[in-house]
Parts: C-alpha cells; sequence; structure tokens
C-alpha cells in the first residue's frame, strides 16, 4: 500500500500526456489537410522572427498594458513549469521537495515562483476585468460571444485556481515547517505563501498535511487538464505561436502570391509557337483550383495560422472595414477557418478516415461573400497580429476562387476588370489618350 | 520611349506613370508635377506613353489572378525589350506591384517610389529648396498602404516634408498603424459594403483632428479618397489635399 500514491501518480500522468498526444496528432493532421507549400526559405531568418516575435514578445508590447501584463503570465507560466519538472518527479519517486538539497539555490528559486505566481494572480485579474467590467471592445465584436467569450473568462479562472493552489501548497508546507513535521525539512523561502498563515491559525498537522496533498494533487491534475484544454481552447497559441512565427511571411507585405497555375497557362496562351489545339500532355495534372472555397485549398500554413489564433482581436481593431461598421472581421476570419477545419476533421474521424462530403463550405457556411468584398488588402491585420497571422492570404485566396472558378465578382468589380481587358486601364479610357497629359497645359 | 530608343539612348530612368497618373484629372497634376521636378533636376526620363498598360494591381486584388499576369507578362515584354533597369512611379499600387510580384514573372527592376527618387535628388543636391511658402504651415501626411505597411516606406516621404520647413502633424495612426484610406485592395472601383460610415470619411476624421492646413499623399488614390472626404466635410476651402512632388514643386514657385 505504501507505493499506492506513486501509482495513481503515474497513472495519472500518464493518462494526461497520453490524451495529449492524441490531441496533438489529431491537431497535425489536421493542418497537414492544407496544400503544401513551400518554406524551408531563409531559416536563419525565421529563427530570428520566431525568437523575436514569439520568444521576445516584441509585438505584444504594442500596446503597452496588455503587453506587460502578459509578459508576466508569460513569463510566469515558463519559470513555474520547473517547479513543475519538481513536482513530476516526487510523484513518481514518492519523495517530498526532490530539489531542496540544492539549498540556496532552491530557496530562491522557490521564493521567484511565488513572486511570479503572485504577479500572475494580479495580472489575470486585471485580464478579467479589461473583459467583463471595462469591457474592451475588442472583446465584445459578435464573434466573441458563446464559447470564445467563455473560453476567454475560462482560461483566466483556471490560471488563477492553479496559482492560488500552487501558493495553498506552500503556504501549508511552511507551516509544517516551522511545526517541524516529519517529512517536512525546512527548505525553500516562503515571501508571499507566508502571509497566508492566518488561514492556518490553529490547524492540527494532520488537517495542514491534508491541505498540502490536496492542493499538490489538485494543482497537478489542473495542469494536466489545463494541458489538454489547449486543443479546444484559443490557449493553443502558447505552443503554436513558435512554429507559426518561424513560418511566418518573410515577403514585404505587399507581395501577394503569384499562382503558378496561372503562370502555366499565361505562358501558353501567349507563346506564339505553341499550339491552342495540342492534347494536353499524358502527365499533365487535372486542372489545378483556383482560390479557396473550403479549408482543404488553403494552405497547410493558413491552417497552422488559424489554429494558432489567440482571438485577441488586435487585427479586428486595426480593420478600416470592421472600424466602419462592415461585417469583415479578420479575426472572424480565423475563427471561422479553425471552426471549419475542426468540422472536416471530425467529419474524417466519424467516417474511418475518410472526408465524406457534407455538403458545406468555408465559403458561405461560415465566411460569407459581403465579408470578403469588404476587404481593402490594406494589410493592417497582419500587422497588428502579435503570432504573424495572415488573415488577408486567406481572403485573397477565396476571392480568387469567387472570380476564377465561379466569375462571381460584384458588377462594378467586372466593370473595373472589362476595362482592364480592352483598355488597359481600369477605366473606360481609350489607350490612345494615354500620354495626353504631357500635351495639355 | 519608342524615340530614345529608335535614337539609341538610354534614360537614366523610367517614370512609370500609371493609369490615375495618366487618366485621372486631379491625378494628371501630380504626374505633371513630377516631371516638373525631373526636369528641374536634369534627369533624362522616359515614359512608356501609349506602350504603358495597367500593371493589373486591381484585378489581382479582385482575385483574378489571369487578368493580372496577361497584363504582367505583357508589361515585362515591353520593359524588358527596352533594356528597362530602373522604375520610378507615383503611384504606390504600380510601385508594389512592379517591385515585388514583376520578379516572379521574368520582370526585374529596381523600382523606387517618387518620394524616394525626390529624397535622392534632393541628397545629391541635383535639386534644392529654401524656405518657400509652405514655411510654418501645419501639414498632416497620410500613409498610403502599399507604401508603408506593405513596404516598409514612411520616412522618405516624411524627410521631404521637413524640407518644406512646415509643421509635420502626425494623425493619432500613423506609420505602422496609419489607417486606410478605403481605395485599395480595388475597393476604388466598387461601392462599399454596408456599413456605419465610409473607411475615407474615418481617415479625413482623423486627419482633421490634426487641424490641418494641407493633408499631404503620396498615392493618386489616397489624394482621390482625402479629397472627397474633405470635401463631404465642407472644408475644401481650407484644406488641400496635395501630393508631395506638387508639394515640392510649386513651394518654390516654379
Ligand atoms: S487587409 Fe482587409 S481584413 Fe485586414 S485589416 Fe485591411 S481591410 Fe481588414
Ligand atoms: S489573427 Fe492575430 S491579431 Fe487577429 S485575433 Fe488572431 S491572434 Fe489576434
Amino acid at each position: 500500500m505504501e507505493y499506492l500514491p506513486n501509482i495513481l501518480f503515474v497513472i495519472v500522468l500518464i493518462a494526461g500526456i497520453g490524451f495529449f498526444a492524441r490531441n496533438v496528432k489529431r491537431l497535425s493532421r489536421n493542418i497537414k489537410l492544407g496544400k503544401d507549400v513551400d518554406v524551408s526559405d531563409n531559416i536563419g531568418q525565421r529563427w530570428k522572427n520566431m525568437a523575436k516575435i514569439a520568444l521576445g514578445q516584441t509585438k505584444m508590447v504594442v500596446r503597452p498594458i496588455a503587453g506587460f501584463l502578459h509578459i508576466i503570465v508569460y513569463v510566469g507560466f515558463i519559470i513555474i513549469n520547473i517547479e513543475v519538472i519538481e513536482i513530476i518527479l516526487d510523484g513518481i519517486l514518492g519523495t517530498h521537495r526532490l530539489f531542496a538539497p540544492f539549498g540556496t539555490v532552491y530557496d530562491i528559486l522557490i521564493g521567484s515562483f511565488e513572486v511570479l505566481a503572485f504577479l500572475v494572480i494580479v495580472a489575470v485579474t486585471v485580464f478579467w476585468i479589461r473583459r467583463n467590467i471595462i469591457r474592451v471592445k475588442r472583446f465584445l465584436k459578435p464573434e466573441m460571444t458563446g464559447w470564445p467569450k467563455q473560453d476567454g473568462n475560462l482560461i483566466l479562472y483556471i490560471e488563477l485556481v492553479l496559482m492560488v493552489l500552487f501558493l495553498t501548497m506552500n503556504g501549508a508546507d511552511y507551516q509544517l515547517q516551522q511545526m517541524g513535521a516529519a517529512h517536512y525539512t525546512e527548505a525553500g523561502m516562503f515571501p508571499v505563501s507566508q502571509f497566508m498563515a492566518p488561514f492556518f491559525d490553529g490547524m492540527s498537522i494532520s488537517s495542514l498535511i491534508l491541505v498540502e496533498r490536496t492542493a499538490w494533487w489538485l494543482h497537478i491534475i489542473g495542469i494536466l487538464c489545463f494541458l489538454n484544454y489547449l486543443y479546444y481552447s484559443k490557449h493553443l497559441h502558447i505552443l503554436l505561436a513558435f512554429p507559426n512565427t518561424f513560418y511566418g511571411k518573410l515577403v514585404p507585405k505587399g507581395q501577394f502570391q503569384n499562382l503558378d497555375a496561372v503562370t502555366a497557362e499565361v505562358k501558353l496562351m501567349m507563346d506564339p509557337s505553341a499550339d491552342p489545339f495540342a492534347a494536353p500532355a499524358e502527365d499533365a495534372a487535372e486542372p489545378a483550383k483556383f482560390g479557396a472555397s473550403d479549408v482543404m485549398d488553403l494552405s497547410w500554413v493558413q491552417l497552422l495560422n488559424s489554429y494558432t489564433c489567440t482571438e485577441c482581436g488586435r487585427c479586428t481593431d486595426e480593420c478600416p472595414a470592421n472600424q466602419t461598421g462592415k461585417k469583415l472581421s479578420p479575426r472572424k476570419i480565423m475563427m471561422d477557418t479553425r471552426d471549419r477545419l475542426e468540422e472536416v476533421g471530425k467529419n474524417i474521424d466519424a467516417n474511418k478516415g475518410q472526408f465524406v462530403d457534407d455538403g458545406k463550405q468555408l465559403l458561405d457556411g461560415y465566411i460569407t461573400r459581403e465579408e470578403l468584398w469588404a476587404c481593402t488588402t490594406c494589410n493592417a491585420c497582419v500587422q497588428a497580429c502579435p503570432v504573424s497571422i495572415d488573415p488577408l492570404s486567406i481572403i485573397m485566396d477565396m476571392r480568387q476562387y469567387l472570380v476564377m472558378e465561379q466569375s462571381a465578382a460584384p458588377t462594378d468589380l467586372n466593370n473595373m476588370m472589362g476595362n482592364i481587358e480592352n483598355n488597359g486601364a481600369p477605366w473606360p479610357f481609350n489607350q490612345m489618350d494615354r500620354l495626353n497629359w504631357a500635351k495639355e497645359e | 520611349m519608342a524615340e530614345l530608343f529608335a535614337a539609341g539612348q538610354k534614360p537614366e530612368v523610367l517614370f512609370w506613370v500609371g493609369c490615375a497618373g495618366s487618366f485621372d484629372d486631379r491625378a494628371k497634376k501630380i504626374t505633371k508635377a513630377f516631371v516638373q521636378l525631373l526636369n528641374r533636376a536634369n534627369v533624362s526620363f522616359a515614359v512608356l506613353g501609349t506602350e504603358e498598360s495597367c500593371t493589373g494591381d486591381p484585378a489581382k486584388r479582385a482575385g483574378n489572378e489571369f487578368l493580372f499576369q496577361m497584363q504582367a507578362v505583357t508589361n515585362i515584354e515591353v520593359m524588358n525589350a527596352y533594356g528597362i533597369n530602373k522604375i520610378v512611379t507615383a503611384c504606390p499600387h504600380c510601385f508594389n506591384t512592379i517591385k515585388n510580384e514583376y520578379p516572379g514573372l521574368g520582370g526585374h527592376y529596381e523600382v523606387v517610389h517618387h518620394t524616394q527618387f525626390l529624397k535622392k535628388l534632393f541628397e545629391d543636391g541635383r535639386i534644392t529648396l529654401e524656405g518657400g511658402k509652405f514655411k510654418g504651415k501645419r501639414i498632416t501626411y497620410h500613409d498610403p498602404c502599399y507604401l508603408g505597411r506593405a513596404n516598409n516606406v514612411y520616412e522618405a516621404p516624411r524627410d521631404l516634408i521637413r524640407k518644406l520647413d512646415a509643421e509635420l502633424i502626425e494623425m493619432k495612426s500613423c506609420k505602422e498603424k496609419g489607417l486606410c484610406c478605403g481605395a485599395g485592395g480595388a475597393q476604388m472601383f466598387k461601392e462599399p459594403e454596408k456599413g456605419d460610415k465610409d473607411v475615407n470619411i474615418e481617415r479625413t476624421e482623423q486627419a482633421l483632428e490634426t487641424q490641418p492646413e494641407i493633408i499631404a499623399a503620396g498615392c493618386p488614390f489616397c489624394n482621390t479618397m482625402m479629397t472627397d472626404g474633405v470635401k463631404n466635410k465642407e472644408k475644401e476651402g481650407a484644406i488641400a489635399v496635395m501630393d508631395i512632388a506638387e508639394l515640392i514643386a510649386s513651394a518654390g514657385d516654379l
């Protein structure tokens, strides 16, 4: 019976990590539904971007208040994880504070974890106030009702509870150390949790141990649950921000990709020696679909983008269309893409690994034409995103589908394109009048 | 260009006028102002004239990649035949397209925006300006998306405004955070979607907050949008919307 807690712990740990591995597998399968793109260029620059934007949080601080608070939570999250290593080892080995023999270093570490935990509680509280009391505008857009809104708050509650559990565990431990309880040798520094003493006043050693053990178990179980919550939440960004900033766009923002399939056809049309009636070559691939109407038509980087989106709404906040009351919201474009991708993933799971047409698609089913046509391609959303997401590229791919596959551009745009085709200018002017300005006074 | 080429001469730079600069009455004034400056600096330049055709930018942003590439390939053929290396243009959309999207289709040129080109002319001492009539005037500058965010050109136009001895006042959203005028992405050529307001009105309001005497722009489309916005606010008597080239050209009372 002596090893029961250890065995129990290992089972919980394996279950938590196993479930997480399953989620990761599903995530990567879904992302790979996207079309392949070559992102093997400029590795050096890519590492630099990841270090700067994800690790260094450079884009977060463009908005100083949110940026500063976020850095506290982010640093807290990373550093307190060192403590999780000790907790896991303690759990497996049945030890208590395994790293205590490190002495002063250990004291300082535990001390700084406590300070960080306290700061995280403060930051998370301010975040909650911003969402629910001050009601910062970008958290209140139409796409932020229902689950996304709950998700945002739930994350804050979980973080708060985890930090409180961590401090409770330490606080009780400190009391036990003071009382000279067996196994609770003096170790660590408790700059924050020592002030919890009044709560433990008059408790016996056995009830203190109960408090300490309960907090310890709930804390580690909570962390494992949180790990598995990620896949269902915008909180996935804590992992995906790294690959996403790595694979982010490197060329100037104004440079939109040229479609190779179109280049091939244009070359053929322009080449006077090509025989337009020649039979297509044997190995000719089936004609490519131009643009995107569903998630499978997007690239895997765009799909990764959708899972990385943290729904912060900085993009939407800067979007000129959204600011002037149009339906378009670049955040919604990302959320819709993820929702549809999840739907497709579930469809595949339910049909033994094959996608069965469900009569739905991203276009119209999630993203309306009205949204797509409201975009000015101004790149404000791309600039604003703290994790290098490119909502504009999805909008452009879907416009391409509308125009090239469906000829469904708004009439005004069809006129404009007709003019370019016939007169070489978007207006109905005569090409021969192009130099008239030089003769006018 | 055809005439120079026939005479075996090669200009220093090709001035890509663009559709707005060629046909739009307001933008033609910008074209003329820039040509004045090129002449003043003794720059040998050429234009393609009737051989120039739309870069394809509005078609591409509207989603018509075919039409874009047809336009691009046609233009590239013309320019490559003339052996063009360097291009200057007063339109950020042409600038962006030729600079970034033509190389993949076989058009490799050094492309600069006219504000960058003018800045260089100043640096080389080919044009000079002392004080001039904009001294002390309140000027606010609107960043064109396709010059600023799209290509990170923020300083060249501002440096030129400083040359005027004018007071440059920034709007609350400027540079990386500059608000669009509402024309990009082929919006210029269609009615806006339903909303509370037009984008150009929103941007004009931001500009008016700085209480400017002049709103400076570096794009013929932004110019149109801001001009319309100012008219909508019935301020056209008090506030002028001008291109940077026009400011420089008229500062010295040529
Ligand atoms: S590029 Fe389109 S979606 Fe992005 S901010 Fe500009 S108008 Fe909005
Ligand atoms: S796309 Fe980027 S800026 Fe927009 S909500 Fe998602 S994470 Fe935030």
